[in-house]
């Protein structure tokens, strides 16, 4: 029995941090309809601040809690500036744009943090005064679990009193329920939108710093609890700070007691977890359907035409010259060039889910590493030859898809972007954890093609038959009846239900497709490679992909080609920096702050028109924005 | 067939019994009942937040009522999803448009036939054209053949109204519900819509129901009328008994929304 109960005010104690990372998220989207994908990083900042602060501030109990206060008051001014120099800028901008910057600022935070702290976990300093243990039912339980039991349900008492009994927090809520009337009010909006980061990410830079006497601080954390964040607020409910401590208790009593019956799957505990909500209340235990947030935003619609003969001309081209390359240079280039083609299948396939399924993924690299393993693996483990590993391969990262997104297109925008990232986190932990099988961060081994194939120049030809292949396949099925259909759903769910289209049957055959040309592309690399470590399938690589697809722009069927180009010229170059995460989040946030409507759009814009690429009959014009009308 | 044959031969295709819709407070739509016979062109009218919209989007699945029954030729269409209602012939259009604005008009209707055809998992046959034929007939019917290959996107709001109806027409409905399809049109399109829209029903033995805020379409063009008020039927018959129910009456002027009338002097 006092096991039992040990065991579930430990799991209360560690929902605390959760729960503060999780309300700032809320808190901050309710008012500025902002996911804060730095939101993570806002809490790894709390913890290394802590760490420091607690240092300086030594021993005593006063300075220990001081430091704690004074850190998450440090985080709340990174995110004043984060919201005054990018976020502010990019209010009107298509949420996908948003979601992209905060992504730029996650590196930039990254590589601060490994410039000032170093790469070594930093053990977190203990409590002074609360550093002993208590027997409860005789079981000895650290006193500071104690505390941070309390400060869960504190923090939410004095965020009920802020939005209910403070002018300040009734505008917000006010905001929160409708931005326009608040505007009418007379309030100065943008005050209020600053307020509200810097309050939500105060209060994940507290969640952080709370945390370190029971844990640590360390470079993996920020999407470790991203997340679990996006868990929770998906399980609660988005917008409800109530919802979100329910949410963030029940996840965190689920890994303690899961610990005890199934030690190593608690990630799979959650995952069911979540299933089961989703299923039982799509919008979370607590959360309102939402009319907002249900689609991502990704630019204005444009109608989409087959190539025009331009274009066509231009294609056969360029396969010509990729077709005599290895004639023509070296095998550093060589090798360059088909990193290139298989980034460049990977970009396309999340291109196709994003620009003619409008779902976009935030955790697209599940798929690209999860056909990155089922090849290594099959090769590890059953001997298999490289022909059929690497034809079996999308069908691994397929089977995935499959069940990763029976659950996500329950879900629509934001939403959808969310759990994509929580499930690509999920599977990326198995991987890390689950070193029996996958040897962990050591990767797998020892993944070489066929004799025949292992010239530079032989599999050079492979991966450019194998991604060109891939990539006018999925070209084709654009313009198939399928890709109609899902570009209908993208555009009018209202219409194409009315016309017999079961929404959520395409959405998930086009997850399932793109999942699979992933995979195939993930094979491709496992091969070339010879190698595969878990950040194949890492946030930061499904990140990647977007930004190939922001550099090619977004509305062009091509983009994702010329994107991967770009991106792998990009990442060459910066990678010879020691700070080339910092140089990069600086690249994207510089970019999107100046061209919010992708790169590729705008050259393709000018260049485009110019060199007829896309045909244009007579009296075409691109369709107009149009927002999706509900009734 | 004669039309009056038609709308006296015509056996309920759909018929509605007891639906009930609460938003929060507001009872939206309450025990209401009525049918639309094959061949009938039946017109809901109602003032502004009567309840209509919500009804229509109870008939085609999109929200689900709290009560009551919908029954197509028989078979109860409540619980059903909208694509479900769409593939037993019930097609609708939209008060407020809803296209596909990324694809041109002819595609915006080949898209349906697709649909119609259970093509959508094709993955490797080409949707360019497809269907066009078809597609261009009933554009021509709707008289939109013209702008065929215009994005959906850039059309004039009568334009898209028609587009709608082409697209509902494009599996042969047995039920087409209209919501305001005459929106956003000149006095003499209007007219020519309606006419359609009658041929449909007389010619085709569709059951059609529209709403309408102008009067004069409504009492010229429709066989029957209900009268939706507060969420309530409060009238049924044919344009003179509609035009002379001292209810009805009450109604519009009683709530200072003069439809029809205002509408007199300038014709
Ligand atoms: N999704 C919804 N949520 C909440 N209330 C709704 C919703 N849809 C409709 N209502 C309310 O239900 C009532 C009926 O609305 P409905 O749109 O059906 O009226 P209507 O007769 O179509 O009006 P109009 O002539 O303006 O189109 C109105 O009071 C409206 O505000
Ligand atoms: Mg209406």
């Amino acid at each position: 029995m006092g096991v039992y109960l040990a065991q579930f005010l430990s799991g209360l104690a560690s929902a605390s941090a959760l729960f503060l990372a999780a309300s700032g998220l809320s808190i901050i989207f309710g008012v500025t309809r902002v996911v804060n994908f730095a939101h993570g990083s806002f809490y790894m900042l709390g913890a290394y601040f802590g760490y420091s602060l607690v240092r300086n501030l030594g021993g005593g109990a006063l300075g220990f809690w001081v430091a704690l206060l004074i850190a998450s008051i440090a985080v709340g001014l990174v995110g004043l500036l984060v919201e005054v120099i990018i976020l502010r800028r990019l209010y009107k901008a298509p949420e996908l744009f948003q979601l992209i910057a905060t992504f730029g600022v996650i590196l930039v935070i990254q590589d601060v943090v490994f410039w000032y702290w170093g790469a070594e976990n930093l053990l977190g300093p203990r409590a002074p005064g609360l550093s002993g243990i208590v027997r409860i039912f005789d079981v000895p339980m650290p006193v500071y679990d104690l505390a941070l039991i309390a400060i869960g349900p504190l923090v939410l008492l004095g965020l009920w009193l802020l939005f209910n009994r403070t002018r300040w927090g009734v505008l917000v809520r006010a905001a929160t329920e409708d931005r326009e009337m608040v505007g009418a009010l007379g309030v100065n909006q943008s005050l209020l939108f600053t307020g509200v980061f810097v309050l939500g990410s105060a209060l994940a830079g507290l969640g952080g710093a709370i945390q370190l006497p029971k844990g640590d601080a360390n470079l993996l954390m920020d999407f470790g609890i991203l997340a679990e964040v996006f868990v929770v607020t998906v399980v609660g409910g988005m917008g409800s700070i109530f919802g979100a401590f329910l949410a963030a208790v029940l996840i965190s009593e689920l890994n303690t007691f899961g610990i005890l019956v199934w030690p190593n799957g608690t990630l799979v505990l959650m995952f069911i977890l979540m299933a089961v909500i989703l299923i039982v209340r799509p919008t979370g235990l607590l959360g309102r359907p939402e009319t907002i947030g249900q689609k991502t935003e990704t630019g204005p619609v444009e109608v989409v035409l087959p190539a025009g003969p331009h274009y066509k001309i231009f294609v056969a081209v360029v396969i010509a010259l990729l077709a005599l390359l290895p004639l023509l240079v070296d095998d550093f280039i060589l090798v360059l060039v088909t990193d290139i083609l298989v980034l460049a299948l990977f970009a396309t396939s999340l291109h196709f889910l994003m620009s003619t399924g409008g779902l976009v993924s935030f955790g697209h690299a599940a798929f690209y590493g999860g056909g990155a393993y089922a090849a290594a693996l099959l090769v590890t483990y059953a001997a298999t030859p490289f022909e059929l590993a690497l034809l079996l391969a999308p069908f691994g990262a397929g089977l995935l898809a499959l069940v990763i997104g029976w659950f996500c297109v329950r879900l629509s925008g934001v939403y959808f972007a969310m759990l994509t990232l929580a499930f690509a986190q999920v599977a990326w932990s198995v991987v890390f954890q689950w070193s029996d099988v996958t040897n962990g961060d050591d990767g797998l081994l020892g993944i070489w093609p066929a004799a025949w194939a292992s010239g530079t120049a032989t599999y050079y030809y492979v991966a450019f038959v194998v991604a060109a292949a891939g990539i006018f396949l999925i070209r084709r099925v654009v313009f198939a009846p399928f890709g109609y259909g899902l570009r209908a759903t993208r555009d009018s769910s209202l219409r194409a239900a009315a016309i017999g289209i079961d929404i959520k049957r395409q959405q998930l055959a086009a997850f399932v497709f793109a999942g699979v040309m992933a995979g195939l592309a993930g094979g491709l690399f496992a091969f070339s490679k010879g190698s595969v470590f878990p950040d194949e399938m890492s946030i930061p690589r499904s990140f990647d992909a977007l930004l190939m697809v922001l550099l090619g722009g977004i509305e062009s069927l091509s983009g994702p080609v010329v994107g991967a180009a770009a991106f792998t010229w990009l990442h060459d170059e910066l990678i010879t920096f020691e700070y080339w995460r910092l140089l990069l989040g600086v690249v994207i946030v510089a970019l999107v702050l100046l061209f919010p409507q992708g790169l590729g759009g705008a050259a393709r814009h000018h260049v485009g028109r110019y060199l007829k690429l896309e045909a244009s009959p007579g009296d075409l014009r691109s369709a107009t924005p149009k927002r999706e009308q509900r009734a | 067939m004669s039309f009056a044959e038609a709308r006296t031969a015509g056996s309920p295709a759909l018929s509605v019994s007891g639906l009930s819709k609460a938003f929060g407070g507001v009872q939206a739509v309450k025990d209401v009942d009525f049918q639309v016979a094959e061949g009938e062109l039946l017109a809901l009218i109602g003032p502004n937040g009567a309840g209509k919209s919500t009804c229509f989007n109870m008939l085609n699945g999109q929200i689900r009522p709290d009560r009551g029954s919908v029954k197509l030729s028989g078979e109860e269409l409540v619980g059903r999803s909208p694509a479900q209602i769409w593939r037993r012939g019930v097609g609708r259009t939209f008060q407020i448009t809803a296209t596909f604005p990324s694809m041109t008009v002819a595609e915006n209707v080949a898209m349906v036939l697709m649909s119609q055809a259970r093509e959508l998992f094709s993955f490797t046959r080409s949707a360019v054209n497809r269907h066009r034929a078809k597609a261009l007939q009933l554009l021509d019917m709707v008289g939109m053949a013209g702008q065929a290959d215009r994005p959906c996107g850039v059309l004039a709001y009568g334009d898209l109204k028609r587009v709608e109806l082409a697209v509902a027409l494009g599996n042969e409905p047995r039920v087409l519900l209209m919501d305001e399809p005459t929106a956003g049109m000149a006095p003499r399109e209007r007219v020519e819509l309606m006419g359609l829209a009658a041929r449909l029903a007389h010619e085709l033995d569709v059951a059609v129901l529209f709403t309408e805020h102008d009067m004069d379409i409504v009492f010229s063009h429709a066989d029957r009328i209900i009268v939706l008020s507060r969420g309530e039927l409060i009238a049924e018959g044919d344009a003179e008994q509609i035009r002379s129910d001292p209810l009805v009456l009450k109604t519009y002027l009683g709530e200072g929304q003069v439809y029809g009338q205002d509408k007199k002097p300038k014709d």
